[in-house]
């Protein structure tokens, strides 16, 4: 279910050249406000709650799943190049579960381990939040990703697309009508994050139970469809 | 028109077009007709390029499938501002309108970065990629028409973007016989605020897009710096603001494109800004935010001209 090769390419189409920047320039955003808010304001949970809630789970994680999401298969169907591998004796699913787990490792590593840091420097994991928003951040990481994945394979303009739900539907109709945050990837996550964190800064608008199935069988089924929608890619991209 | 006579090697209409000594300069002739019409020109072939990426930026002219985001996006930006209309007349109670004109724009950022966002590259990315771009500079246009042309057809089209819920509001304020001289003054302030925005947001995303000749990467990189910038300042403004440092705020607002142009109109434009508990900016920096959006306008132009010197050549 893993193919090496596929994962290799993968990960150079992510970090090839300048793509790098922005996958680097926003983990170095947050570390850069950390360090200045730190020194300016020392120690504060309030604080650390505000800048690892505010941007660093409701603005950089997203960001980094839709680049790493799309990037890791859109642009090779966007140049059909993807025709070669399809070409290959490889399962279309093992195709899809290898660019996946590239594509969420690369978004845990630039999204959940920054964070952490983060939480380190702000407030040196008082009241554990650097912990629960890391691993908010980890388990938001795999769920954008699968998501983001499956919309490289259904559109050219996964990017837009994945944005529009990341900035429109999370942060401006999720500030504006409650039940669009029951339908979030990061309430969800966030929701995990309330459980193990402490001091109540942490807030969800999701139970815990329904947070999990939801996680759990939204990412599954972007997998599986977008193993499906790789299978049915061939026959549309010759006809 | 007569067959060239093949014997002498000459066609007899060149013979009457060329000039003797000129016929020394023509290095492979085969006897085509020469073209002596007049020429449009440079200011001819700008203003078409103009044109052309101005009603692209709305999918004009393009297929029916580009033209679905930015009309999605564009009626998004009316539907509000119909509905806000709607309310102001039928609610019959009211004296002005829910929202103020100079606001509005910052209610609606997603939507702003998203248009932006999409239409930048789509403007400048596919030029690079399929290497249109040598095909540009062998007409009479040089690179800085082509950059100017571009902006400005980037501005306009943002202006028009911003600028026509404005006109809708103010219509909407007229036919509810809200206070006239109030609603004028609030969307002449506002169509100048757009007007900045435009100008700011449009240099900048059109110098992201033009780094990169992948549309969606374009796409992903003028989004994530106007979005994150704005998202990093707004957490330093309320950092501020909890920390009874309110004069820092306006300062803290030069780092972000969104809260320059607040600044900028809060200071100047008579708005409500958008830090928390609407925090103005101090006069010096309204001052200096007018002269950083400057700098950054004219350092994007500076960077697409020199973007531009080497493209695809």
């Amino acid at each position: 279910m893993y193919h090496p090769t596929v994962a290799r390419l993968t990960y150079r189409a992510l970090l090839g050249r300048r793509r790098a920047f922005i996958m680097f320039g926003l983990p170095a955003l947050l570390l850069a406000l950390s360090i200045v808010v730190r020194a300016l304001v020392g120690a504060d949970d309030e604080v650390a709650n505000n800048i690892l809630g505010g941007f660093a789970v409701a603005t950089m994680v997203p960001l980094i799943g839709v680049i790493a999401g799309t990037g890791a298969i859109g642009p090779e169907i966007d140049d059909s190049s993807i025709v070669y591998l399809l070409a290959k004796p490889v399962p279309r699913h093992t195709i899809i579960l290898t660019k996946l787990i590239v594509a969420v490792g690369v978004t845990m590593a630039f999204s959940a381990v920054p964070t952490l840091l983060a939480g380190y420097i702000l407030n040196a994991n008082s009241q554990q939040l650097a912990v629960a928003y890391a691993i908010a951040a980890a388990i938001a990481s795999v769920a954008y990703a699968a998501l983001f994945l499956l919309l490289g394979t259904i559109t050219k303009h996964a990017v837009v697309i994945g944005l529009i739900y990341a900035l429109v539907w999370e942060s401006l109709f999720g500030s504006l009508v409650a039940g669009a945050r029951t339908l979030s990837v990061q309430q969800w996550a966030l929701a995990i994050g309330e459980r193990l964190g402490k001091g109540g800064y942490i807030l969800s608008d999701v139970a815990l139970p329904t947070a999990v199935v939801l996680l759990v069988a939204v990412t599954l089924a972007a997998t599986w469809f977008a193993g499906r929608r790789l299978r049915a890619l061939t026959l549309a991209g010759e006809e | 028109m007569t067959q060239p006579d093949t014997t002498t090697g000459t066609p007899p209409q060149l013979t009457k077009n060329i000039p003797a000594q000129g016929a020394t300069d023509v290095i492979h002739d085969i006897g085509y007709r020469h073209y002596d019409g007049p020429r449009l020109g440079r200011a001819y072939a700008r203003r078409s390029l103009y044109v052309q990426s101005l009603r692209g930026a709305y999918g004009l002219g393009r297929s029916a499938r580009s033209k679905i985001l930015p009309m999605i996006l564009f009626g998004l930006m009316n539907i509000v501002a119909l509905i806000l209309d709607a309310v102001a007349i039928y609610a019959g109670t009211m004296t002005e309108l829910p929202i103020d004109y100079t606001d509005y724009a910052f209610y609606m950022t997603p939507v702003l970065y998203l248009y932006i966002g999409s239409q930048a590259p789509q403007s400048v990315s596919r030029d690079l990629r399929f290497r249109t771009i040598p095909l540009y500079f062998s007409r009479p246009i040089n690179q800085a028409d082509y950059v100017s042309a571009k902006y400005a057809a980037l501005t306009t089209a943002m202006f028009v973007f911003t600028a026509t819920p404005l006109v809708l509001l103010y219509l909407g304020a007229l036919l509810a016989k809200f206070d006239f001289a109030d609603n004028t003054t609030g969307f002449l302030q506002a169509l100048v605020s757009v007007a900045i925005l435009s100008a700011l947001f449009s240099a900048v995303g059109l110098l992201l897009a033009a780094l990169t000749p992948r549309r969606g990467f374009g796409v992903a990189a003028v989004i994530a710096v106007l979005f994150v910038s704005q998202g990093a300042v707004s957490v330093v403004q309320g950092i501020c603001f909890h920390q009874d440092k309110a004069d820092a705020i306006g300062w803290v607002g030069l780092g972000s494109p969104t809260t320059l142009v607040d600044n900028i109109q809060s200071a100047f434009l008579g708005a409500t800004p958008i830090t928390p508990e609407g925090v103005e900016p101090s006069t010096a920096a309204g001052v200096a935010s007018l002269a950083v959006c400057a700098l950054i306008i004219a350092g994007c132009c500076a960077l697409l001209l020199r973007r531009y010197r080497k493209a695809g050549l």
